[in-house]
């Protein structure tokens, strides 16, 4: 058995099917994979993401320290409550992980890290955090929840009193603040406008069952999974991990080289690839035979070489199979994805498949 | 709860078997499967006239989440695969048991030799599989 989120026996009275993800038993649908998706894309759908690692770091030097453990640069913050997206990078520019870094108080940031790299993330940092005197806490007391959908943000507003949930409402994207206790975010992983608020774990369940009750649909990891896909969003782990960069893993735009003075974990690595050019890319596939994507498939690039999908499903929205995929830097616009034998033919597609309940690649259907 | 009907056969791979008037049989995924598959986006079925093998590999049901063979569970020749399913996998959701994937006119000896499960011993076997 895994470790539980405050709302597991929730998400058992609900009827969700568990799995493992992770270390964590988590619900991968409660009823309807699809019908989640749809809830997601059309009105608003609530995830339990309490298995996410919450780390607060907390020093004079904290910002400094970000500066130096992270990839893209978080001297971009310069309001309290920004949130920056980023890669964890090793020595090698491999991705260790990747995670949200907030900026809250000069002397306090907090990291949203993978659920399945907590522990090597926390290592990691800890054995880094020393010579910047941070102090680094796993805040284990918090629960998670994903509110997101069009309808997403009028729904989660009305957990607040009338002022929070005014001030909720207001938040720019990619900006959170603490609120009568809670720190409610404007950020997601599904290509659709929402909140993530970070909670005492007692207040989770009483706040999922109000959501219920003012119809946001339980959600699922499976619908997590599709959704993400379709946005265009990597999924540690598939689409990138410790043995590639971000350079081809379609995150080139969360690495800042700029200015050249900063020194961070990973940038030599990174100069020296970029001065060569990387040899592979991370692209969004479009499969045109019938059939479904999955990772691990080999995509063949003609003269190019061969590449593989990373991350592959059938998208509900598009009702068409996507994928993301590492393929040679000079493939083409066509490719075909070899499944179960057969060569089935695909198209090279710019990700996300898929933004605010609309699919923006060209589907002939 | 899952439905198993009493008036088919089963497989432990969770096919069900119908056998119709003109000797052939009907091929299908126990609504159990379905259940476990979860929500159907792709069904593959074989053509009219392969030969197979019991045991063999011979369609494909594909959720949102993963992808599952479906064994023939008699050798024979497939006499159709259900056109129905290019379009409408999600019928095997819905009914499993009307949504049958393949026809299969079993090979000489091939149905008196199988050892299916009755619908009772289905649903003691998916009992004990927990």
């Amino acid at each position: 058995m895994g470790r539980q989120t405050p709302l597991f026996r929730l998400h058992q009275e609900l009827g969700a099917r568990m799995v493992d993800f992770g270390g964590w038993d988590m619900p991968v649908q409660y009823s309807s994979q699809i019908g989640e998706h749809h809830a997601v894309r059309r009105a608003a759908g609530v995830f339990d993401v309490s298995h996410m690692c919450v780390v607060d770091l907390k020093g004079a030097r904290v910002r400094a320290f970000l500066r130096y453990l992270v990839a893209n640069d978080v001297a971009k913050l310069k309001v309290p409550g920004k949130a920056l997206y980023t890669c964890m990078l090793n020595a090698q520019g491999g991705v260790l992980d990747d995670l949200i870094v907030y900026f809250l108080t000069e002397s306090w940031f907090r990291l949203v890290v993978n659920a399945g790299t907590r522990d090597k993330d926390l290592a990691w940092i800890r054995s880094q955090a020393g010579a910047f005197a941070t102090e680094v806490t796993e805040r284990g007391d918090l629960a998670m929840l994903a509110i997101q959908g069009p309808q997403a943000r009028a729904k989660a507003a009305q957990l607040l009193k009338p002022a929070d949930a005014q001030a909720a409402l207001a938040l720019e994207p990619f900006v959170g603040r603490e609120l009568g206790g809670w720190f409610v975010a404007r950020t997601g992983y599904t290509g659709e406008d929402g909140l993530e608020i970070m909670m005492p774990a007692e207040d989770a369940v009483p706040a999922w069952r109000r959501l219920n009750e003012l119809g946001v649909a339980s959600c699922g990891l499976g619908a997590r999974d599709t959704l993400r896909l379709e946005a265009g969003m990597n999924l540690y782990g598939n689409d990138m991990d410790e043995n590639t960069h971000p350079f081809e893993s379609g995150l080139a735009w969360t690495v800042a080289m700029e200015p050249q003075e900063r020194a961070f974990i990973g940038r030599e690595a990174l100069a020296a690839i970029k001065k060569g050019g990387s040899s592979k890319k991370l692209v969004g596939l479009l499969l045109e035979d019938r059939g479904v994507l999955r990772s691990h498939q080999k995509v063949i690039a003609g003269a190019a070489g061969d590449g593989e999908t990373t991350s592959g499903t059938f998208s509900p929205t598009l009702e068409r199979s996507i994928a993301l995929a590492r393929v040679p830097a000079g493939t083409g616009e066509r490719v075909q994805v070899d499944i179960r034998g057969k060569l089935l033919n695909a198209r090279i597609v710019k990700p996300p498949f898929v933004r605010y309940g609309k699919g923006l690649v060209g589907v002939t259907s | 709860m899952s439905t198993v009907p009493a008036d088919l056969k089963y497989t432990r791979s969770h096919e069900w078997v119908r056998a119709l008037p003109d000797g052939t049989v009907e091929i299908g995924i126990t609504d159990h499967a379905q259940h476990s598959l979860g929500d159907l986006v792709f069904v593959e079925v074989p053509d009219a006239g392969r030969v197979v093998k019991a045991g063999e590999a011979c369609a494909v049901v594909e959720s949102v989440k993963a992808a599952s063979d479906v064994y023939a569970p008699i050798a024979g020749e497939v006499t159709a695969g259900n056109p129905r399913l290019a379009h409408e996998p999600e019928a095997v959701n819905t009914d499993a048991y009307s949504a049958w994937l393949m026809r299969l006119r079993p090979a000489p000896g091939a149905l008196a030799a199988a050892e299916f499960m009755s619908g009772a011993d289905y649903e003691k076997f998916l009992a004990a599989e927990g």
